[in-house]
């Protein structure tokens, strides 16, 4: 393309989202006015999803295209600057966007881990990946790996790879949006899931990647809005400086210093505290009492224990005064009591855990590896290294992301487009722990010390929705609410930003959407690699390679709508828990793929042999590890040098990159024509490209 | 097709800036990581030195490497004539 279109190109394109950046704003201040003038809040609520969800919709039906080549890489003329929204809105996910300023909450230092590994990996990008895998200019990351490598077997192990992460990646996007979708429109989590999906398939279903590059750039501006706003507006009222990220400083020493105070038994409110885990204490105690009775007694002990609160309850039934609260706790335990053996020491087990969390004095926020002795510290480093390297391994493999670097206009594109992507993403992460630490500060001096009779608003009204989210129970009958007495979940941190710092409803709803427009937007780029890696790595290239564009692209429109389908009857199961899931995504693709593209690229000398071994056995391993150590499996191996299921990357990428290494040794180097192709992929100008196809 | 010198060399140079901006990477990575216990006594803008770093101070040098790479890379692209025509 000449460089007059493209420059008018880039310079129309900024208007447009200029323009399309002031009609948001423009949007939220119209309906803080609507707010005003009384209408009710879930009437607003369903405006601001709506509207946002037709607005992909109609950018995903006016994006339609019926060109392969726009179809699978957007006509490879995305501006670096756009490429980089479109790769930071494809990245950021529900999990980012509501997860990690809770899990930063919840863990202090240890969870910088996440913020650490999900932006350094794009230094691997950078340097290893983006500008060769551009001068490849194919469609799909097993299009590399079967060029490269030569024959069918590497590229079927890449769409097996391809499909086994992006699968799990998406499954943790369409539960986020189902919880989303339900939580602020009262529907059901199961329609909640099908209206999510149902936006996805709006967004990519007549497009393909050119119509998901441009919702994905509009997702972002809503979605980096829908995070700055309430986060800058607690950090003036806090600090009265409206740059959190500079003004969080200040906080956190704040919240150390009551951190000593709360921890420290002789001053009047740490005496409080201790008194509350003394009780938990107690609890605990009284449950891992119940556990080795059970193991004694078995099937007796539980009936014994069973008619003893039958006994308790006929007892309070026949008796004339009693307050009625006594027989209802007495009813519902009954109620509640486990009726196996296997239940019951799963559920004793989980209340026992639970008690001990909370009897445990509160681990400062700042510090690095906090743990009772040294032995603990240390398996706290290791798993925190390892977790930082598995993610940005994973971030520098997973096949959504790396596609999205075919699609710039060239070599030299693509490198700049990785520093917009990482600059933009940059932009939420240095921003989610000031928000975790303006959220603890709020807690730890407003909430804690408060009475009962007149908690704040924010805290009764998330207390209503969801007891998991949100609770606080008077444990030692004081009035005033103790630390160790809130339960507060790490989502909670982003959903009641807004309620924290006392803005109005249309903030939350923005922040629904902003939600909303990140769930979305990684679903997309995550199905649309699904279903091209069936679509033209199996069926096209592999199994009717004379197929006319018209049929490749409905098939690979069918095959979308199949995968969506799937997606969401997985998703409507309830499987594990999402953290889980997200990082289980980043292990495998940092033990399948990263040692077979960077040593494709790096070292001639491997082939085909030394590529199959290398993945399959990097990809075992790290699935072995999975299966044998993460609880959900039932198998409960035992832990590698203390390494938990989340980092079985850890050993997946040694295991890929001396497979590869020494199956190319062993065996002949690959042919001479597969050397002029690494060459070729290796400058991003050679005599020699005009002999390859360009599509 | 046999590559030049020249294409030897702007390969040499490529691998030698990825290698330099590659130990920056580990350094500040798993460098400060693993010293962080030790580091964390030293205090920046108000902050421990080590959640400085994990939480802001990595994420820039990120943004910096990526855009020397970019920006060093474009330049011996021209400099060794293996750009791209446009």
């Amino acid at each position: 393309m000449a460089d007059s279109t493209q420059t008018q190109f880039v310079s129309q394109l900024k208007r447009y989202y200029s323009l399309y950046t002031g009609g948001v704003i423009g949007f939220i201040v119209l309906l803080s006015i609507l707010e005003q003038m009384g209408v009710p809040n879930k009437v607003l609520g369903y405006i601001f999803l709506g509207v946002t969800v037709s607005l992909y919709a109609g950018i995903g039906i006016l994006s339609r295209t019926s060109d392969v080549a726009e179809y699978y890489v957007a006509g490879r003329r995305i501006p670096a600057l756009f490429n980089g929204m479109a790769t930071a809105a494809d990245w950021m996910s529900a999990a980012s966007f509501i997860g990690l300023a809770g899990t930063l909450y919840v863990s202090g230092y240890d969870g910088l881990a996440f913020v650490m590994g999900w932006t350094g990996g794009f230094c691997l990008v950078a340097l290893f990946l983006a500008p060769y895998l551009r001068k490849f200019g194919q469609f799909t990351i097993p299009d590399f790996l079967g060029a490269r490598y030569g024959g069918d077997v590497p590229r079927v192990i890449g769409v097996f790879a391809a499909i086994l992460c992006s699968f799990t990646y998406v499954i943790a996007q369409i539960y986020g949006l189902g919880l989303i979708v339900s939580r602020f429109t009262g529907l059901d989590f199961g329609i909640g899931v099908f209206v999510g999906l149902g936006s996805i398939l709006l967004c990519s279903f007549l497009g393909g990647m050119r119509a998901v590059t441009w919702t994905q750039v509009s997702q972002y501006v809503i979605l980096i809005v829908a995070y700055m706003i309430p986060v800058i507006w607690l950090s003036v009222k806090h600090t009265g400086n409206p740059v959190p990220q500079i003004a969080y400083g200040y906080v956190l020493q704040q919240v150390t210093a009551r951190e000593q105070v709360l921890n420290d038994p002789t001053t009047p409110e740490g005496e409080r505290e201790a008194e509350v885990r003394a009780l938990f204490s107690q609890q605990q105690a009284q449950h891992e009492q119940k556990l080795r009775a059970l193991q004694a007694g078995g099937k007796e002990y539980l009936a014994q224990e069973r008619a003893q609160l039958q006994a308790t309850v006929t007892a309070l039934k026949t008796m004339p005064t009693v307050a009625p609260e006594r027989l209802a706790d007495a009813e519902a335990a009954l109620a509640t009591f486990p009726g196996e053996v296997a239940s019951a020491r799963t559920v004793w087990q989980a209340a026992a855990d639970a008690e001990r969390v909370r009897a445990a004095p509160i681990s400062p926020h700042a510090e690095p590896f906090a743990a009772p002795d040294e032995a603990g510290r240390e398996i706290k480093r290791k798993n925190f290294l390892a977790l930082v390297l598995c993610l940005m391994v994973g971030t520098a493999a997973l096949p959504h992301i790396l596609m999205r670097f075919y699609t710039t206009t060239s070599v030299k594109e693509a490198r700049l487009s990785v520093f917009w992507s990482l600059l933009f993403i940059s932009l939420l992460y240095i921003t989610a722990p000031a928000l975790a630490v303006l959220a603890k500060y709020d807690v730890y001096t407003l909430l804690v010390g408060s009475s009962f009779s007149e908690l704040p608003s924010w805290v009764s009204a998330w207390a209503a929705v969801d007891k998991t989210l949100m609770s606080v129970t008077d444990m030692n009958r004081d009035g005033i609410v103790q630390l160790a007495e809130i339960t507060l979940g790490g989502d909670l941190v982003v959903l009641a930003t807004p309620e924290i710092a006392g803005l109005p409803y249309v903030i939350t709803a923005l922040v629904a959407a902003g939600g909303l427009a990140a769930a979305l937007s990684t679903a997309d780029g995550l199905m649309l690699t699904i279903a091209n890696a069936l679509s033209h790595d199996v069926y096209y290239k592999m199994i009717n390679p004379a197929a006319p564009t018209a049929r490749r692209l409905a098939i690979s429109k069918g095959l979308l709508l199949l995968v969506a389908i799937c997606g969401a009857y997985v998703t409507s199961l309830k499987p594990g828990d999402i953290l889980f899931l997200v990082g289980a995504a980043f292990s495998l693709a940092a033990s399948a793929f990263f040692p077979a593209l960077v040593l494709g690229i790096f070292w001639k000398r491997a082939n085909r042999t030394g590529a199959v071994i290398g993945m399959v056995g990097g990809l075992a391993v790290c699935m072995v590890y999975m299966y044998r150590t993460y609880p959900f499996f039932g198998v409960n191996g035992s832990l590698w040098w203390d390494i938990n299921p989340i980092s079985a990357g850890i050993f997946g990428m040694p295991v890929g990159f001396a497979g590869i290494i020494l199956g190319s040794l062993l065996t002949r180097a690959p042919a001479l024509q597969i050397q002029t192709m690494v060459d070729q992929v290796r400058y991003p100008r050679l005599a020699t490209d005009n002999e390859v196809e360009k599509v | 097709m046999q590559l030049s010198e020249k294409h030897k060399s702007y390969w040499r140079s490529n691998l030698r800036l990825t290698g330099v901006l590659l130990a920056v990477w580990f350094a500040a990575t798993f460098g400060v990581g693993w010293f962080a216990r030790e580091l964390q006594t030293l205090t920046f803008l108000g902050f421990p030195l080590p959640f400085f770093m994990a939480a802001q101070g990595t994420l820039l040098i990120y943004v910096v490497l990526i855009g020397i790479y970019a920006w060093r890379m474009n330049k011996l692209d021209r400099e060794f004539g293996v750009q791209e025509k446009r």
